[in-house]
């Protein structure tokens, strides 16, 4: 193994790291003094064009390798979550270049750039060092992107939040994996599991369970440990809370299964209805009912859209923790279309709360009324974005919860996991009221008079449009992704 | 064919769409077009399946696989209960746009939403694919929620909203009672599948249909209005514009009843028969109940909201007969009430409450409506007729139908909907006489603002709904001939067998 080899086989990673220093490059030289918004378009430019380049490479090439024993693992499952992360980063980028927080463009792309390798790395490894070195490689580059705007107070209240309580969750993390390592001797996810085969539900085991689950309740913002999830979402930058609901979601996720489902084999107990068993899936189960219920009901209650979506994104976390619990090989893809999906759809809904918020000055409920008359096209995307979060069909959204919640009920013999699937469509029923509060505001209220027609960023538009034909191009064919996962 | 009734709706849609804003003309007119282009496409396309094939047999229109990996299909196919429903969507949505003609205000947006309602419901009664059913389904809660908020009088917002969580929580027990359904099935026919035809002939066990039956049945019935889930119905009518209340009582509703037989009874037999008394004790407490309630109503358009009530008290009452009779009896109220209903709602709607403002009996009272609005008030007295039951009519077909099937199953309960049938000519006569023909000294009229002449919109609607109601209840046999046969048809097989004899 020398490293030529192992600069081909992390070459997405690679022409990723090349942009990111180009970008920032270039607006520290030729572009200084040009206006932000050429700055932004040249550098949002040459990011996406590294990005595409990343993913079709990741998505094209179909090698199969693991010459570090799981430090980088290089595979077409991984390299296609690797491609989606690299898609969702372009969006992100896309519906920031009309941003209006920040002179500090360079910085700013490269630090999304940079998130976005932490992310690549994290997806491509069955390794708890790697793991841990790139999840908090990725989450520095979100606390600083959290931060970005130095004119709101709030930003800083919330990047500050954000970095307390996700070194905290580090610490836990780390202690759960030195725990790990500790009872196995190793700290590969199947030697792992080898290591702690046979040696039944141990107290050591437990803690490094829980301390695990605690690390990782942090990062996909789960009850009870997503305190931090509302004031992040809400005070950070719109698209760097879109950045941290897609992208870092989709990777959490992909890892998070992967360590429970490769690393605990053996100690997963049993979350059924009247079969229970101690382990690890109950009390994913727990977490996962509890993200549901509360995220559900605190969202109904806020004005502040986006800290409304932050609560669903909660909740939203819940159900897809649904497809850890039941731990199958459909499960997990139909968990993965789920959270793919999401992503999009989440990108686009900040994406108009950003343009609203700009051209209003503010993101609470009533800062929506009238959209429909103040940009047609806006508000017809909001529309297709809330109800796919909804789950209303035929949008991604519910082909989504229709794959996960029967890959759920399909579990076991008995019908064993319906609880949670019955108390997750129940909420979803909930969670359609405060969308539709939203769109209310949009289609049915009146802006006040002679509020003028909102201007949308060209290519800000020109993103949402495509999630949007996203959103409904999956939720109609959803072979098109299936086919992947 | 008929599949383009769903293609050519939503194909409207995409044209108003692209209208320039302030047209109402062409949006009107592009709205009509789409109507009469759908109900003539749904005319033909039924008589010709139902010269060529047996109405009883369920006749593929387009199956192409739609989602390999969950056995779901695009599956687009008619039997002779979806096609009298396919007709009967045809025409009310034609007669909704006559009776809404006069809408001002963001025109455009207007009519796109009732076409997407309207695209909806035919896509509901055309599916056979349980998953699309369920698609399109939902895809109408959107629609009614901003017709009503948007266009609607007397507490609108809360009406919509209520409407909308009760269809969706509706829904989403179905939603339940499918994933639960869908994977029993897959454990025993070893693949995945959707399709009603061969969901109907897995054997779900005992245990399972007795609980899951109940739950996508009253799912399903929240929206036929079922008794103690029908509140979203006198308030959603109400606040609804008059097109959303014809639509809603004329169309939607039905959509509610139409899964009730197409789906729990037809997926779960054992399920349907274990509960058909708590089923018929429902609806006939719907009848009574929605009768009695609008015997003492003073807004007019409540009277006709709970009458719709007490109406589709006897769908679920012929349903949960599960004998032939009765089943027959609650498919041609289905249509009956459809297009009684919505011309009761226009009459209400459009003809007095957008000229007058009031719905109030006590301002009625005293405006002599059946001296300034002669058309209005002669209309209201023949659909009144016809919703009381009275022969010639078509609700007298089915009304009669389902209480004879009910009589041979539960015949104290079926004293009981004869005792609702007289309260429901009490207060047809009642909000006759207060509403066009009362005695009460009349009020100065204002003779600076006559009454706009009903127009020749609403009386072309009114004629075509009187027409279609009385062509039924003199010919019953035109759409008997394309529902009996299909209880014949296997898919009812274990539904009726077994059942009541």
């Amino acid at each position: 193994m020398n490293y030529l080899e192992l600069l081909q086989l992390s070459a997405p990673e690679v022409i990723v790291t090349v942009t990111m220093l180009l970008v920032l490059g270039a607006d520290l030289t030729v572009l200084r003094g040009k206006s932000i918004a050429v700055r932004f378009n040249f550098g949002a430019m040459l990011s996406i064009l590294g990005c595409v380049s990343a993913a079709l490479l990741a998505f094209t090439r179909h090698v199969e390798a693991d010459p570090l024993n799981g430090l980088l693992v290089v595979n077409p499952a991984s390299d296609f979550v690797k491609a989606t992360l690299l898609v969702l980063t372009i969006f992100t980028i896309l519906i920031s270049t009309s941003g209006k927080f920040t002179d500090h463009v360079g910085e700013y792309l490269s630090l999304i750039l940079l998130g976005t390798i932490g992310l690549m790395f994290l997806v491509s490894t069955e390794d708890l060092l790697m793991v841990f070195i790139s999840l908090e490689f990725a989450s520095l580059a979100l606390y600083i992107l959290t931060a970005f705007n130095k004119h709101n107070e709030k930003s800083a209240e919330a990047a500050l939040k954000y970095f307390l309580f996700g070194g905290m969750s580090a610490a836990f993390l780390l202690f759960g994996f030195s725990l790990l390592y500790g009872i196995s001797g190793s700290t590969n996810l199947h030697e792992i599991a080898i290591g702690i085969a046979g040696k039944g539900f141990d107290p050591l085991l437990l803690v490094a369970l829980v301390t695990t689950v605690i690390g990782f309740g942090f990062k996909i913002a789960a009850v009870p440990f997503h305190l931090w999830a509302p004031d992040a979402y809400e005070g950070a930058p719109t698209p760097s809370a879109a950045f941290i609901g897609s992208g870092s979601k989709v990777a959490s996720f992909y890892v998070l299964a992967k360590i429970f489902t490769l690393g605990f084999v053996g100690a997963e107990g049993s979350a059924v209805w009247h079969g229970y068993l101690s382990g690890w899936t109950p009390v994913i189960a727990i977490i996962a009912a509890l993200s549901m219920v509360l995220g559900n009901l605190t969202a109904i209650v806020q004005s502040s859209v986006k800290r409304m979506l932050a609560y669903s994104a909660i909740a939203h976390a819940g159900y897809m923790l649904l497809g850890v619990v039941s731990n199958t090989s459909v499960s997990a893809s139909a968990m993965m279309f789920y959270v793919i999906t999401y992503a999009l759809t989440t990108i686009g809904a900040f994406g108009v709360v950003m343009v609203v918020e700009d051209a209003t000055g503010g993101d609470a409920i009533a800062n929506f009324n009238g959209l429909s008359k103040r940009a047609p096209g806006l508000a017809l995307c909001l529309m297709i974005f809330l109800l796919s979060l909804g789950g209303i069909p035929p949008l991604a959204g519910f082909i989504g919860k229709f794959f996960l919640f029967s890959a759920v009920v399909s579990f076991g013999e008995n019908l064993g996991l319906l609880w949670l699937v019955i108390l997750a469509i129940a909420m979803s029923a909930v969670s359609f009221y405060y969308y539709l509060r939203v769109l209310k505001a949009a289609y049915v209220e009146d802006a006040a008079a002679e509020a003028p027609a909102i201007k949308v960023p060209l290519l800000t538009f020109l993103a949402l449009v495509l999630l949007a034909l996203l959103v409904i191009l999956l939720g109609v064919a959803p072979g098109l992704l299936t086919r992947f996962l | 064919m008929l599949a383009w009734t769903i293609y050519i709706t939503f194909f409207g849609v995409l044209v108003l769409m692209l209208l320039p804003r302030d047209n109402a003309r062409a949006a009107r007119i592009v709205a009509l077009l789409t109507a009469i282009a759908g109900c003539a496409i749904a005319f033909v396309g039924s008589i010709q399946q139902v010269q060529q094939v047996d109405p009883g047999q369920v006749t593929t229109i387009v199956k192409v696989p739609w989602i390999p990996a969950i056995g779901a299909n695009y599956y687009l196919a008619a039997d002779g209960i979806s096609l009298m429903l396919v007709v009967l969507t045809g025409l009310a949505a034609i007669a909704g746009i006559l009776f809404s003609w006069n809408i001002e205000k963001r025109t455009k947006e207007f009519f796109a939403f009732y076409l997407a309602l309207i695209g909806g419901v035919y896509g509901v009664f055309l599916s056979f694919d349980v998953l699309l059913l369920f698609v399109f389904y939902e895809l109408t809660i959107i629609p009614k929620y901003f017709l009503i908020a948007r266009w609607g009088s007397t507490r609108k917002e809360y009406g919509a909203m209520k409407l909308a969580l009760y269809s969706f929580v509706g829904s989403h027990l179905v939603l339940i009672g499918l994933i639960a359904a869908w994977v029993v099935a897959k454990g025993q026919l070893g693949q995945p599948t959707l399709n009603l035809m061969d969901l109907s002939q897995v054997h779900f066990t005992t245990g399972f249909q007795h609980w899951v039956f109940p739950l996508v049945f009253v799912g399903f019935a929240i929206l036929a209005g079922m008794w103690p889930f029908h509140t979203w119905a006198p308030t959603g009518h109400v606040a609804a514009p008059t097109a959303g209340s014809m639509l809603l009582a004329g169309v939607v509703m039905k959509l509610g009843a139409y899964g009730c037989l197409r789906v729990a009874m037809v997926m779960f037999p054992e399920g349907a028969r274990e509960w058909q008394w708590a089923i018929a004790a429902l609806a006939v407490i719907g009848i009574i109940y929605g009768a009695g309630v609008a015997l003492v109503q003073r807004d007019f358009k409540f009277v006709i909201g709970y009458s719709s009530v007490s109406h589709m008290g006897f769908v679920l009452l012929g349903l949960a007969t599960l004998n032939t009779i009765g089943l027959d009896g609650a498919v041609l109220q289905m249509f009956s009430h459809g297009i009684i209903a919505g011309l009761l709602f226009a009459v209400v709607g459009r003809m007095v409450y957008d000229r007058t403002h009031t719905r109030d009996f006590n301002d009625l009272e005293t405006m002599q409506l059946g001296k300034l609005l002669p058309f209005a008030g002669v209309t209201f007295v023949i659909a009144g007729i016809a919703s009381m039951g009275l022969p010639g009519f078509s609700g007298f077909v089915a009304e009669f139908q389902v209480l004879m099937g009910a009589w041979t199953v539960f015949p104290k309960m079926t004293i009981l909907a004869g005792v609702g049938i007289l309260i429901g000519v009490a207060y047809t006569l009642r909000a006759i006489q207060k509403g066009f023909y009362s005695d009460a000294p009349p009020k100065s009229v204002d003779h600076d603002h006559p009454m706009e002449p009903i127009t020749v919109a609403e009386r072309f609607g009114a004629v075509m709904l009187i027409g279609a109601s009385l062509v039924i209840g003199l010919f019953p046999g035109l759409l008997m001939n394309w529902i009996e046969p299909c209880f014949k048809s296997p898919l009812f097989a274990r539904l009726l067998s077994g059942g009541a004899q």
